[in-house]
């Protein structure tokens, strides 16, 4: 039993991560409709902006803020420079050049830091302690906690700031949001460089566990965070969340007790974006869509 | 000088051309009806003040040209409620409220309109916390007004207010409306399918027909009017 515990905990633990990026992905789909598929990418560069600052003798917090703020403007330049170029265009469109992104992103971080593997430093120590006989790594406690804290300022922010309701007001229904003087197409921006921010804390917490990262760090992440967007509907906030440290918990625990399931988590992941799809397109917590005429 | 003034505004949609020159006026503290047929233009027209189509022609608020973003139309003080009401319908009813202050300058204001609010709409204070979409077609309408008004503005455009509600409904809107706008010195313009209902709140009115003004002025030449009595009045 503790041992499902200890697997439990480290899967919460890779499931903030996972929650983190598909939140990032619902803020943008819930105000353009698009599932960003250079997410990670984005999420990927941060990281090893962060690398870079920390190479350059960059205490561990300073240079993790700064990479936030980095983030946060890299998002809102790519959304004013690419995406509302094409904001006009039918999502495909759109998608299409997320995807554009994506391709340049990867290519850009395996330029300028030459493809080598890298290593993130651990602001956690390596540790481990007992709870009732769980044995819970600090760094499993440290990726939580700062995942938890993420989602919890992110909420405040939407649910009780001005600016954070007008961002909700422009996704829901921009129309009507510009007839009381919300500048939507700021907000769109301002989304973009919120979810840059939610994905450089996703890269910076997963990069430390994988011992060293190199420009395809968060490609599969993406697809994690992409399955638990899905289950838990690609409009929903704390959909994203849940799906998140489900699919974390639920992986973790099918890879401890199935020897080779650890090689098929990817292929899993696909399977289950396929069945949620097919079976409940909206996930477990998204609203379908009915229009009253 | 009058608050709002159109000149031979002209608009369209794509290649469809839905106002072929509108001139029309509406001065401080009056409310002023535009009637009309379906297809008029009346909608158009509004939508033309607020930057939500693309017109042409002189539109000065306060003497001044009207910016083309209704972001920016807006924040000049002209609130308009749409057709279809623009119910922020996932949000709750004190969202949609909030949101209708955005805008507003004096964010100070906000709380004693609430309460002025509360005395023409006093259910809202238990509504608060409900979502805007489970509203009725009555109420919702009351909130698209309720949000207009905390913003504070000079001027309301109003959007075929009785759209799909009874009539009981739609005479408590216009003495809302009237009386909102008496009490805090502002202006609107009217759109309105019930020609009645609107001439008795109003000072003055416009019937626009196939894009154009046909027939202009005070509630009372209108009414005597006898081809708009005849087409709109229905006496």
């Amino acid at each position: 039993m503790a041992d499902v515990l200890q697997q439990v905990v480290s899967g919460i633990a890779s499931g903030g991560v996972y929650a983190l990026l598909a939140l990032a992905l619902v803020l943008i789909y819930r105000s353009t409709g698009v599932l960003n598929f250079a997410q990670g990418e984005m999420a990927m560069f941060s990281t090893f902006i962060c690398w870079e600052l920390l190479d350059r003798g960059v205490p561990y917090w300073g240079a993790f803020f700064l990479t936030l703020a980095i983030s946060f403007v890299g998002g809102v330049l790519i959304e004013r420079l690419v995406i509302h170029s094409v904001s006009r265009s039918q999502a495909l469109t759109v998608v299409t050049v997320t995807i554009g992104l994506l391709i340049l992103l990867n290519g850009a971080a395996a330029w300028i830091w030459k493809g080598e593997q890298r290593t993130l430093e651990n602001p956690f120590p390596s540790d481990t302690f007992e709870v009732g006989g769980v044995v819970i790594a600090a760094q499993d406690l440290g990726i939580i906690g700062v995942s938890l804290a993420i989602v919890l300022v992110l909420w405040a922010f939407f649910q009780r700031t001005r600016v954070g309701l007008a961002l909700r007001a422009a996704a829901l229904n921009p129309e009507s949001s510009r007839l009381h003087g919300v500048r939507v197409s700021r907000m769109l921006a301002l989304g973009w460089g919120l979810a840059a921010v939610l994905g450089a804390v996703a890269g910076i917490l997963v990069a430390p566990t994988q011992g060293s990262f190199d420009q395809n760090l968060m490609l599969p992440v993406l697809i994690f965070a992409f399955a638990a967007a899905v289950l838990g509907g690609l409009d929903s906030p704390i959909g994203a969340v849940v799906g998140g440290v489900v699919l974390g918990v639920v992986l973790n625990l099918v890879g401890a007790y199935i020897d080779f399931f650890a090689d098929l988590r990817l292929p899993a992941a696909l399977l289950l974006i396929l069945g949620i799809l097919l079976l409940r397109p909206n996930g477990l917590f998204g609203r379908s869509v009915v229009r009253r005429v | 000088m009058p608050l709002l003034e159109l000149k031979e505004v002209e608009a369209r949609y794509g290649s469809v051309q839905a106002l072929h020159g509108i001139t029309l006026e509406v001065a401080e503290r009056q409310v002023v009806a535009v009637l009309g047929a379906n297809g008029a233009g009346k909608t158009t027209t509004l939508r033309a003040i607020s930057g939500t189509v693309r017109r042409s022609g002189g539109l000065l608020f306060d003497g001044k040209r009207l910016p083309r973003s209704p972001e920016a139309v807006a924040r000049l003080g002209i609130a308009h409620v749409p057709e279809g009401r623009g119910t922020f319908a996932e949000l709750s009813v004190d969202e949609n409220l909030k949101l209708g202050a955005y805008a507003r300058r004096d964010r100070s204001g906000y709380a004693g309109d609430y309460e002025g609010l509360l005395e023409h709409f006093p259910w809202l204070a238990e509504r608060r916390d409900q979502q805007a979409g489970t509203l009725s077609g009555g109420e919702q309408q009351m909130l698209a007004l309720a949000r207009a008004f905390m913003a504070r503005p000079r001027l309301i455009l109003v959007d075929e207010p009785s759209l799909g509600l009874a009539p009981l409904i739609v005479k408590q809107l216009f003495d809302v409306l009237r009386a909102w706008i008496d009490e805090h010195g502002m202006s609107a313009l009217v759109v309105e399918q019930n020609a009645n209902v609107a001439l008795e709140h109003s000072e003055r009115g416009y019937v626009l027909e196939v894009g154009r003004v046909a027939v202009e002025g005070t509630a009372a030449e209108l009414r005597g009017n006898e081809s708009v009595r005849k087409s709109y009045l229905g006496y």
